[in-house]
């Protein structure tokens, strides 16, 4: 088994989905919790408030510094995020796909580096 | 008794089974090409004495297979992968012929998995399928080797690292996973074909390796029209190699070529496969493609060509493929029939102004239609957008032979 990062992402300042759809979004994203929970799928997930939320933390010489966020400059940011075990990448593959549907962005799979112990 | 480059030869025809049986035995890409290499090194040694094993593919792989256990045993020493080991030391089942398909089917379709960059997708395939050697891959893609050994070494990481597996996809999955493997055999052929730079028109290594690989294909999977398709598009594409150069290397266009030149096995093979697999009635864009060649090889001189034909498999094409080079190709045709302004017409606003194709095509047709001084500019434009330097040259004589007549 193998675990794989699942990352949902949006443009900032792109329009923003109308309030009906949000919640169709939601009710989607919902089951699909599910049914990566019955299947065994399901290691953690959630959505996130948007990058003007975040605030970066770093040590500098071993001094903290803390500043305002989000860290990457890129337009393309993280909205919401999966953590799921599958046997291969198509396994994982399959979940992505039924991700991007519910979630109605794209989704990036990356796996981690160490399988689970035990 | 054979020499180095014979042993050679054998090993880049049968490597491929063997690296797909021992991938899928041990789990690991890597492990299973190192083993196949020391089998290599251990043929060029012993089989100028002792001569070809009556199946040298079963020599291969049973010495490559020895030699991984070797290697497992060796690092089992000192880590605790002893009971990983001791599983795949279990004396050994008879390799069945089919189980070594379905290995080799397995691992084209790990090579060209959609998660892998087209670039790797080919280096892999060649390298693991096709039996080539780094070196062999780097000349073929005009990359330096370190450059190519580089992105073998991370494609066949993100492997591992992705877990992607080694597996025939599901028939619900399979046409969207079929698709990669032949885009990437058809690339191979292509780069073989029309080499994208450099004096020479093509490189018939290469083009031979995609159709052997194609060949391979079809073969495991013959109940696949598409696959069936590209190797017969393939074989009726290299039929013309002879005939698409003169003697000093200059292109010759299909419409003057010496028809006598082709490859009338290839031809024959081509139209029998177009036959069978157009009988399926599930054509596809590759298919279509090669019924296409198939129209062109019938006709024994260029003007015998069945134009109308051309013009209908091309609008079926665009079904498939609504791109604008189809759109120019449909076009090229439509001017065969005759309707050379219709053909203009059909191509004005195509978004092809970066492709040369489209501006020599462009200047055969204002030269038909006597706007010569028109023509030899669009052949200029042609010129100054390949790299391939026989094709400049043919560029330029077509622009020479329009600004004489110009008026």
């Amino acid at each position: 088994m193998t675990q794989y990062l699942m990352s949902v992402y949006y443009v900032e300042g792109e329009d923003q989905p109308a309030d009906d759809v949000v919640q169709e979004m939601y009710a989607d994203v919902g089951a699909l919790n599910q049914k990566m929970q019955d299947e065994g799928a399901w290691v953690f997930g959630g959505g996130l408030h948007t990058p003007d939320m975040t605030t970066v933390v770093r040590a500098d010489d071993g001094e903290i510094i803390t500043t305002d966020g989000p860290f990457p400059e890129a337009k393309e940011q993280i909205g919401g995020f999966w953590v799921i075990e599958a046997k291969d990448m198509d396994e994982a593959l399959d979940w992505a796909s039924q991700a991007t549907v519910a979630c109605r962005g794209p989704v990036e799979v990356r796996p981690f580096q160490d399988e689970p112990e035990g | 008794m054979p020499d180095a480059p014979a042993i050679a030869a054998i090993f880049k025809e049968e490597s491929g089974r063997a690296v797909a049986t021992l991938a899928r035995r041990f789990g690991d890409i890597d492990l299973a090409e190192e083993a196949v290499q020391e089998a290599f090194v251990e043929a060029v040694r012993r089989w100028p004495e002792a001569g070809v094993p009556p199946s040298p593919a079963g020599w291969i792989i049973t010495t490559a297979r020895n030699r991984a256990i070797d290697r497992i045993r060796r690092e089992s020493l000192r880590d605790e992968r002893q009971t990983e080991a001791t599983r795949m030391l279990e004396p050994d089942e008879p390799e069945e012929i089919h189980a070594v398909e379905d290995d080799q089917l397995r691992l084209i379709f790990t090579c060209c998995h959609p998660s892998l960059a087209v670039s790797a997708q080919v280096a892999l395939t060649l390298r693991l399928i096709g039996g080539l050697q780094t070196e062999e891959i780097a000349r073929a893609f005009l990359v330096s080797e370190t450059t190519m050994a580089q992105r073998l070494v991370r494609a066949k990481k993100k492997i591992k690292a992705a877990n992607i597996p080694y597996r025939i996809p599901g028939d619900a999955e399979l046409p969207n996973r079929i698709r990669p493997v032949l885009a990437v055999i058809y690339l191979v052929y292509n780069e073989g074909h029309v080499a994208t730079s450099g004096g020479d028109l093509g490189r018939p290594d290469v083009s031979a390796d995609a159709i052997r690989l194609a060949r391979l294909l079809a073969g495991l999977m013959p109940d696949e029209p598409e696959v069936v398709g590209l190797l017969a598009l393939l074989l009726l594409t290299e039929a013309r190699r002879p005939a698409r150069t003169g003697p000093s290397g200059d292109l010759v266009r299909l419409a003057d070529q010496d028809r006598g030149l082709w490859d009338t096995q290839q031809i024959h093979e081509g139209q029998e496969l177009v036959r069978s697999c157009l009988r399926r009635n599930h054509p596809g864009p590759y298919q279509v493609q090669a019924a296409i060649a198939a129209v062109h090889a019938d006709a024994a001189d260029a003007k015998d060509t069945k134009w109308d034909q051309i013009v209908a498999l091309y609008d079926q094409l665009l079904v498939f493929a609504p791109t604008p080079i189809v759109s120019l190709n449909r076009a090229i045709a439509v001017a065969e029939t005759g309707a050379v302004s219709n053909a203009l017409q059909e191509i004005e606003g195509l978004e092809l102004t970066e492709y040369y194709l489209f501006h020599a095509a462009r200047g055969d047709f204002l030269e038909r239609l006597g706007r010569n001084e028109d023509a030899a500019e669009a052949y200029a434009l042609a010129r100054a957008l390949t790299v391939n330097e026989a094709e400049q040259d043919h560029l330029r004589r077509l622009e020479q032979r329009a600004l004489q007549n110009a008026p």
